[in-house]
């Protein structure tokens, strides 16, 4: 049973992926670099319908529009970055997965940097506190009563018993 | 004071991402802003719904100030909405058009006559490329246009409506007091 459902969904996971690029294969570019870059841009894409997928993945009608949009851009001799300044003049940054660096996105570029590094501090003030509690030295009356512990003869503490 | 401090800073960092973890509950992850906020109507020539053979551009449309609905047959919270925007029309308070989103012109037709038209005239937009351009990105929605043809606001989803008597209303009011 198990073994069947493996095999059934290794089937699945291997014929999924040259499906997926059927639906892209009816874009042909005679230059292969303006293909490689299409392929690029629409990775990088979020499909605003589904969200969780790429313009390159989803097959939501919107998707498939601006998948064709962008390869009429393409091919009438935009290049990338035209197709990404169109694409957030429409959408706003949303439509990128990777968010562009700027004032409203400093919190997500930074903020779990910070989060490390005061955590890294935290653990360092720990650890040396730490550290520095086993080396205090004994005060005066400690070693006193230590060192008359330790004078004692060990049988003599027997004797007491 | 260090040992307050000891206290404090975590929980003040833990406050911070409560907060906004919290408001992220708030949050409807299907209402991305628009960068068109600020920005002109795009620039678009389209048939009427009604007249294949007549034109409208956002030309046409300077002068007042109106709403601008993105809808289709094929859309089912249009239809949710659709009540709602024939009342708004029977108001007179704004002239509403309709932008026919990648629709059937017949079906689209049909609707009007079976639902209600509140609509001072629709394009027919059957490429969707006018609503590319537009940045929408789900029908319904509705934009705020102001006399100059500058875009105010947009509302993702069906209206309610709460939302046009709170919200738009008060809002075309305004621009229309601008001019």
């Amino acid at each position: 049973m198990f073994v069947r459902s493996f095999l059934l969904s290794l089937f699945f996971l291997v014929i999924a992926t040259p499906l997926h690029a059927a639906t892209l294969a009816e874009y042909t570019f005679e230059d292969p670099q303006k293909a490689a870059d299409f392929r690029e841009v629409i990775d990088e894409m979020r499909c605003l319908v589904c969200q969780n997928e790429s313009l390159a993945g989803s097959n939501a009608e919107l998707a498939v529009d601006l998948r064709n949009e962008i390869f009429d851009m393409m091919t009438a001799g935009q290049d990338k970055d035209d197709i990404i300044r169109f694409m957030v003049a429409r959408y706003g940054d949303f439509v990128l997965y990777d968010p562009p660096m700027k004032p409203s996105t400093y919190p997500l570029w930074f903020g779990p940097l910070i989060l490390l590094i005061i955590g890294a501090l935290v653990l360092i003030r720990a650890l040396r506190k730490k550290s520095v509690t086993q080396e205090t030295k004994l005060s005066n009356d400690e070693q006193q009563r230590l060192d008359t512990l330790l004078k004692q003869p060990s049988d003599s503490k027997d004797a007491q018993k | 004071m260090s040992r307050y401090l000891r206290f404090l800073v975590p929980l003040a960092i833990f406050a911070v991402i409560a907060a906004f973890l919290f408001k992220g509950l708030d949050m409807n992850p299907r209402e991305i802003p628009s960068p068109l906020i600020g920005k002109q109507v795009p620039e678009f020539s389209l048939p009427l719904l009604e007249q294949p053979d007549t034109q409208i551009t956002n030309k046409d449309l300077l002068g007042k100030v109106y709403l601008l609905n993105v809808w289709a047959t094929w859309c089912v919270s249009c239809r949710a909405e659709h009540e709602t925007l024939v009342q708004l029309g029977r108001m007179n308070k704004v002239d509403i058009y309709g932008l026919n989103w990648k629709d059937e012109r017949d079906a689209a037709q049909a609707w009007l006559r079976q639902l209600g038209n509140p609509y001072a005239a629709n394009i027919f937009d059957k490429k969707g490329r006018t609503a590319i351009d537009l940045g929408v990105y789900g029908a319904p929605e509705t934009f705020v246009v102001d006399a100059k043809g500058i875009i105010h606001y947009k509302h993702a989803g069906p209206v309610n409506p709460d939302l046009i008597r709170d919200k738009i209303l008060p809002m075309v009011a305004e621009l229309k007091k601008k001019g």
